[in-house]
């Protein structure tokens, strides 16, 4: 819209016309207070904080609902406005206890700063305050109403941001409290929206909720570990004993591609790090056939030794390499170098749960034909396809409701059964069961109304998952790439699976899906073996059949996820290294405690190709991370550290300075400087960032913008980079399916989350005998 | 989601004339949720109280949530949620009815009654409230009972209004026997 002009406080400010108000003054650098408004969810003007003197208006008027126009006259800063603000306050804390010195939210409260900035110092209420009982909700809710001021936000992103619609008001005046929508239960999806929303804290997190104050904690933001979306999450950290432990992880850092959003996973499922389950010891199987506990020299002597001899005696194809959906690119990376320097072998495999590789042949040799998180959230139209977003994918979810609602964007959504997100599509495609794959060429004949709004789109972006594999795969991308303006996501189910299939955890395919066959770049590895390897299943089988000598599994659990018969690795020396006992290291011969990714520092890919820099948060006693667990290991068995990891190269090229003055201020910009530009020295061959600078340099489609990952940002990898691929094998893709609060192997060491669903179990059970 | 989204309509718990007037209602309103403080109404008249039933099929008629249904009814004071008795009584106290003699009126209520505000007799025959004003200022005290007005009262006169609602409880009784 067209700029308006107009005063406040006799400043003459600029805003295009219907900006409300308190937005073009935030942006003006005025400050306004208010409760209520929260940018994206819908008005309210109910906390009353906001009022202003409007020009020619006989009353004060909410700044949050009064869109700007040619010429008015505004003041919000004048004696009148700071005692409305004094008197606004002064309702608000009415009945409000001031409990601040126990309150989670002191220290971190709207109300609290309000009262400090704008409050009056004193009540002219001499009544006692109304108490009511603190109630819980769920496990992850809690509401203590005395403390509500009711904002009606946590309404709000319960109803239009996550569609659940599960909060209420009930009663009238000074008695109105938020009201859930089982009496005094919560039957949601569990997000925990309400409670980061809040701006007191009246709604409190079952998991952090009187464990410690805001300002004891120092706050890390990293990338959560459970779903393939790839969400920006803050840990809270405290130090304890030998370790710093998470107490909280929520999203005040809002930069990430999530924004305001976090789902049940990322804000209640960190409490697996902290489990009493978790492995802090390395364990050997001793004679008795007993794994028991043994210094890291020994375990590590231990592997090698057999890891060499077995290479030694029946070659490197004895050994099968299976990878992780959750560790780091980093250790990925160097895992398959590992592999195919160390151990001489391509038999390595990741528990597969999309078909990542045909997606790279599909897409061979094109250039920006994939979409990210945040081109999706701001596409003018999308057609998803198959899956369920709000159980599998909830911040897709929530990007795709949010540009339905804020940016009026078509979603067209083809599926084989309903899903709850058809609720903000334009229009919607049954499916048959299985029909997926002829989708592309019903959309082309345009015959289905469906087809035709498709059609009819100027620009579209293409979410899709594992219901498409191999062949279906290229022609879904075949007939995107005919029709142009056509960009894709294929969605992978953890929070590294797409990193895992870009690092080359695949039989036949280096990283970045180049072929064995013409390795590129990949030549300048020591003793690359030339034959495809064996996949996950061909590896258990082979193990079944005592064909393979010894197998190195970096946190995966297939006999679980396989139903594999755990006798049938009883001929072969298994290593494992993961955070907890899983029924894979049960039978392990040699296990090594891992760190989780909150432990550790690197990078991750999320399904649509965003990588993200993973932060180092918690710190647990006896766990290495997996990547240094490999360096060691290679280091045992006399492999060559330095042309496994880049490692003390780079410093005698880097620039320490030298070449730019002294002043001040140099030293940090230098060192971001140094870091923009890979050449910061890589003094350690446990620094994963000297895997990340090798990776930035030969694998194709990852040639990041540094600057702006370092910085924090999401950077886009490009798949398809190298110019076109082998066969993968299709067979051993196996989904996950995680719903809202399953993470895998990693969401059963969860006590928050297992709890969570526990509780919906109950609700879902009590809705069907209703 | 939960499976209730999914499940089949359920019969409707009202009469089929108010089942008729409920679907002429929801199609009466631009918004089909206008319809919703008429219907509590009317639901409350034939039932006496909004149910969780009641709550529930009003709610799937709308095609609003039952909470947002509870969120509007408990705003309302004339909504309720527990039964009343089969004649409620509703004794107006706002200005005009307290100066000429509402809370004596009152009082005497619940004496005859033996109940206090909110109350109901043993025999669910009575129940009593103190209400706002019931709009027959100008024939002060009033009382309301269910569409009845009764005005210009006196205590005196509550023993003779109670026995005439006992005697028409009981002549229904006796039709109905």
């Amino acid at each position: 819209m067209a700029d308006v002009t107009f005063t406040v406080d006799g400043k003459k400010l600029t805003a295009p016309a219907g900006t409300l108000l308190i937005e073009a003054c935030r942006k003006a650098g005025i400050e306004i207070p208010s409760f209520c408004y929260y940018p994206g969810l819908s008005l309210q003007a109910a906390c009353r904080m906001c009022l202003v003197r409007m020009a020619k208006v006989p009353k004060l008027q909410t700044a949050c609902t009064t869109a700007v126009a040619e010429g008015q006259e505004f003041i919000t800063n004048s004696p009148e406005i700071e005692q409305a603000r004094k008197a606004m306050t002064e309702l608000l804390l009415g009945n409000h206890p001031l409990d601040c010195p126990v309150c989670d939210a002191g220290g971190e409260c709207e109300l609290q700063d309000m009262t400090f900035k704008y409050g009056a110092g004193e009540t002219f209420y001499a009544e006692a305050k109304n108490h009511r009982e603190e109630q819980q909700w769920s496990p992850a809710v809690f509401y203590d109403r005395p403390r509500c001021i009711l904002c009606y936000r946590c309404i709000r992103v319960c109803g239009e941001g996550m569609d659940v619609w599960a909060l209420g008001i009930e009663n009238r005046g000074s008695r109105s409290v938020i009201a859930p929508n089982q009496g005094n239960r919560l039957d949601c999806e569990q997000c925990g929206m309400c409670i980061d929303i809040c701006p007191v804290g009246a709604l409190t997190s079952g998991t952090y909720r009187y464990k410690t104050r805001p300002w004891e904690m120092h706050h890390v933001t990293t990338v959560c570990t459970h779903c393939a979306d790839g969400c920006k999450v803050t840990l809270g950290l405290r130090q304890v004993d030998g370790a710093a432990e998470i107490i909280r992880s929520d999203n005040r850092d809002k930069s990430g591609m999530n924004n305001d959003f976090l789902c049940a996973k990322g804000r209640f499922g960190f409490d697996f790090a902290g489990s009493e389950q978790r492995l802090s010891m390395p364990l050997v199987r001793n004679a008795a056939g007993k794994l028991e506990p043994a210094t890291w020299e020994d375990a590590l002597r231990v592997a090698a030794t057999r890891l060499t001899e077995i290479r030694g005696a029946r070659g490197g194809s004895a050994i099968g390499v299976i990878g992780s959906n959750r560790t780091t690119n980093e250790e990925n990376y160097l895992l398959q170098k590992f592999a195919r320097t160390v151990l001489n072998t391509n038999n390595i495999d990741h528990e597969r749960t999309t078909d990542y590789a045909a997606f790279a042949r599909a897409l061979a040799g094109q250039k920006g034909k994939t979409a990210g998180l945040r081109d999706v959230a701001f596409a003018p139209a999308v057609l998803l396809i198959g899956g369920n977003p709000t159980d599998e994918h909830p911040l897709l979810a929530w990007a795709l409701r949010t540009d339905a609602r804020l940016s009026k964007a078509r979603l067209y959504v083809a599926n084989a059964s309903p899903i709850k997100l058809e609720r903000q599509a334009k229009a919607t495609l049954r499916v048959a069961a299985g029909g997926y794959k002829d989708l592309p060429a019903q959309l082309e004949k345009g015959e289905s109304d469906f087809a035709k709004a498709v059609l009819a789109e100027e620009s579209l972006v293409v979410v899709f998952g594992e219901e498409f594999r191999g062949a279906d795969v290229a022609n879904l991308v075949a007939w995107g790439l005919k029709r142009g303006n056509v960009t894709f996501a294929y969605l992978g189910d953890h929070s590294n699976s797409r990193g895992a299939a870009d690092m080359g955890l695949l039989p036949d395919l280096l990283p970045g899906y180049v072929p064995l066959g013409q390795p590129a770049g990949f030549s300048e590895y020591e003793g690359l073996p030339t034959a495809p390897g064996k996949d996950l299943r061909q590896m258990l089988d082979a193990a079944g059949k005592g064909e393979l000598g010894a197998l190195l599994v970096m946190g995966a659990n297939p006999v679980a996820k396989r139903g594999l018969d755990p006798a049938a690795l009883k001929n072969t020396f298994v290593v494992a290294l993961d955070i907890f006992l899983t029924e894979t290291a049960e039978f392990a011969d040699v296990v090594f405690p891992a760190a989780s990714l909150y432990e550790k520092s690197g990078t991750v890919t999320n399904a649509f190709g965003d990588v993200q820099l993973v932060r180092k948060g918690a710190d647990r006693a006896g766990v290495k991370s997996d990547f240094e667990i490999l360096v060691r290991l290679a280091g045992e068995m006399g492999a060559n550290i330095k042309a496994l990891v880049p490692f003390g190269k780079t410093a005698v090229m880097g620039d320490l300075g030298q070449s730019r003055g002294v002043q001040s201020g140099e030293a940090d910009r230098h060192a971001v400087w140094l870091a923009a530009n890979g050449l910061e020295p890589r003094l350690s061959p446990f620094d994963p960032f000297a895997a990340f600078d090798e990776i930035v340099r030969l694998v194709p489609g990852y040639d990041l913008d540094r600057l702006n990952l370092l910085s924090g940002n999401d950077v886009r990898a490009e798949i398809g980079a190298a110019p076109g691929s082998a066969l993968s094998t299709t067979d051993a893709i196996a989904p996950a399916h995680d719903g809202l609060f399953t993470s895998g192997t990693l969401g059963r060491y969860s006590k928050a989350l297992k709890d969570i669903q526990e509780h919906q179990e109950r609700e879902l059970l009590e809705s069907a005998a209703d | 989601m939960s499976p209730k989204n999914m499940k089949e309509e359920p019969l409707t718990i009202f009469s089929p004339q108010l089942s008729a007037r409920f679907d002429a209602l929801v199609q009466k309103y631009p918004v089909k949720r206008s319809a919703l403080i008429p219907m509590l109404l009317y639901a409350q008249d034939e039932v006496g109280y909004l149910s969780d039933a009641v709550v529930a099929d009003v709610a799937r008629r709308i095609g609003i949530t039952e909470l947002d249904v509870r969120s509007v009814a408990s705003y309302y004071s004339m909504l309720r949620f527990k039964p009343a008795g089969k004649y409620n009584i509703q004794v107006c106290t706002n200005i005009c009815c307290m100066l000429r003699g509402g809370y004596e009126l009152f009082d005497r209520f619940r004496e005859e009654l033996g109940v206090e505000h909110k109350g109901i007799t043993p025999d669910g025959l009575f129940s009593l409230e103190e209400v706002e004003c019931i709009g027959a200022c100008s024939w002060a005290p009033a009382i309301q009972v269910n569409y009845d007005f009764h005005d210009e009262l006196d205590p005196d006169r509550v023993p003779g209004i109670l026995d005439s609602y006992r005697s028409q409880a009981k002549a229904e009784g006796e039709a109905h026997a």
